[in-house]
């Protein structure tokens, strides 16, 4: 039996410390979270930054290293700081540190990097390691060699040599949002398609409770399946709310691919023990026969300036998609005199806060707001170019009038200066799985006596 | 002509990983369950999506009265086109469907 405690969903979402007092009383083999994924967008992995206040990240941080000595347990983190890269990994060892020196204690610290090398990648794919993931988009050596990082996401394997180190702390890099928490039961030889369909479980604390926003819960596993025991007052696992968590954030709500093989919950069957606490058995681990990692990349994608106006005026408002019309056909000849660019070398949007905003052309809903926000979202291959298209925007959003024949109307800017640098944004281009001869491969362990 | 919203417990979307997008109608009774599945077609979801009904994967949860449709998303997460990083507005088209 290997009992896993999980803070919550994510460091920096905050946890119930009381309920995680009654997780340490229970003595838990290891206490996992996870520090990220990719859900924030691209920007975390491009600059290779947190996307948690490090106030937040200490402050919850600490309290775990505390909840781990006093349970006598390992601490294990994965994805560390959002997207997991080498330099969120080094900012967690070096909260990590500051959190010892003010506790007055010492720790053995297991550190895995997960960033790859884009020369590796490159040499992986023309060695035929690297397959796409359906949906993945079209990739070439330019496009591994112009990302900012890429990473590698660790499994169980990976994970295993790290707690099998004896360290007191564990700090991944980019891992899967389960490795972290399956890797021990698999250790001991707990049931593998239990471990990684807990894990899956677990994954995001609370959520596969009635409270999901409770945060601690703890999974016990063992040879034949797992359970699922929330710890928070009043927070309750039914076999629906367990069942339901292998919808989120997933596609297939039966498969789970992972490093080394796929978990498939066709039969598994889920059981309330009492009140509070689920069963479920009969998951299935099918092995695969090649290892495979998935990569992560983001590179840069343009550089941003925003510029905003509200429209008030009734007739504006109502008239708002053919001002805008107007609008993007006069700016656009415009940029096209005074900056020699055309439609290919930047992109130049509109969008109606309050109408159609958040769908763009798919929303089907007639907007009855008093008034609209008009967003400009310039993108251009440098700053300077963002910054002057946005500028060529300035008098259009100001001033356009629907009709030549009347007095020139003035619209409200919220700021000054109206427009806003964004800087550089990154996309995501990697949704592809490396093939590795050992799972260490591509990963770094180091142990670290702090 | 109810819509989706009116019969089901909830529509939910999120993102599954930045390539792909999935939809859960969690439609609260066997009853709800069945009118959802007999009366939208795969097609109309795809066309409230914008998307090609070829590339949607639709499973029909009995077990948790639960439809699930999944699909590339239509944008990438976090291209510069990309109005809604997390994927969750997605689900007012599926929502605001009309079940015949």
């Amino acid at each position: 039996m290997t009992r896993i405690l999980i803070p919550s969903g994510a460091l920096g979402l905050g946890y119930d410390r009381a309920a995680l007092a009654r997780g340490v009383a229970m003595q838990p083999d290891l206490i996992a979270i996870d520090g990220g994924s990719t859900d924030s967008g691209p920007s975390y992995l491009g600059r290779g930054v947190s996307k948690y206040a490090r106030s937040s990240t200490k402050l919850e941080w600490k309290g775990l290293i505390e909840a781990a000595q006093a349970a006598g347990c390992p601490l294990a983190i994965g994805t560390a700081g959002t997207c997991g890269a080498d330099a969120t990994v080094d900012w967690l060892v070096e909260i990590t540190r500051e959190c010892l020196g003010e506790l007055g204690v010492t720790a053995k610290i297991a550190v895995i990097k997960s960033q790859q090398d884009a020369g590796v990648v490159t040499e992986a794919m023309a060695d035929g390691k690297v397959t796409p993931l359906p949906g993945a988009p079209d990739i070439d050596a330019g496009v591994i060699e112009s990302c900012t990082h890429i990473v590698a996401l660790a499994g169980a394997e990976q994970m295993a040599a790290a707690i099998a180190t004896g360290a007191d702390i564990i700090i991944a890099g980019r891992t899967t949002d389960t490795a972290t928490i399956a890797a021990l039961p698999i250790a001991r030889g707990d049931h593998a398609g239990a471990a990684w369909h807990g894990a899956k479980i677990g994954e995001c604390g609370a959520l596969c409770s009635t409270d999901p926003q409770s945060g601690v819960i703890m999974i016990e596993f063992d040879a034949a399946g797992f359970t699922v025991h929330p710890l928070a007052d009043g927070a309750r696992a039914t076999p629906r709310t367990v069942l339901a968590h292998m919808l989120y954030e997933n596609s297939d709500p039966y498969l789970l691919h992972e490093p080394g093989g796929h978990l498939d919950v066709t039969g598994a069957r889920y059981e309330a023990l009492d009140e509070t606490k689920v069963r479920v058995e009969g998951s299935e681990w099918v092995p695969s026969e090649r290892y495979n990692v998935k990569l992560e990349g983001a590179r840069v994608a343009g550089y941003q300036t925003l510029i905003m106006a509200t429209l008030r005026d009734p007739r504006y408002v109502e008239n708002a998609r053919a001002w805008i019309d107007d609008i993007r056909t006069q700016h656009a000849a415009k940029v096209a005199d005074r900056m020699g660019l055309s439609e290919g070398d930047y992109t130049c949007e509109l969008r109606l806060i309050g109408a159609e905003a958040t769908l763009g052309d798919l929303e089907t809903q007639e907007s009855h707001a008093p008034e609209l926000g008009v967003l400009c979202v310039v993108t251009a291959n440098d700053q300077a170019a963002a910054n002057e298209i946005a500028k060529l925007m300035n008098p259009y959003l100001l001033h356009h009038a629907l009709t030549r024949d009347e007095e020139m109307p003035t619209f409200a800017f919220p700021f000054s200066p109206a427009e806003v640098d964004r800087g550089a944004i990154h996309g995501f281009c990697l949704h592809h799985v490396m093939e590795l001869n050992d799972p260490m491969d591509a990963f770094q362990l180091e142990v670290i006596n702090a | 002509m109810p819509e989706i919203r009116e019969i089901a417990e909830k529509v939910r979307s999120k993102n599954a990983g930045p390539f792909w997008l999935t939809v859960d109608i969690f439609c609260g009774s066997d009853a709800a369950f069945r009118q959802i599945v007999d009366g939208l077609s795969t097609a109309r979801v795809a066309q409230a999506l914008g998307a090609d009904e070829a590339v949607l994967k639709r499973f029909d949860i009995a077990a948790l009265n639960v439809i699930k449709i999944s699909l590339p998303r239509p944008v990438i997460q976090g291209a510069p086109e990309d109005r809604d990083m997390h994927g969750a507005a997605w689900a007012n088209l599926v929502a605001e469907l009309v079940i015949n």
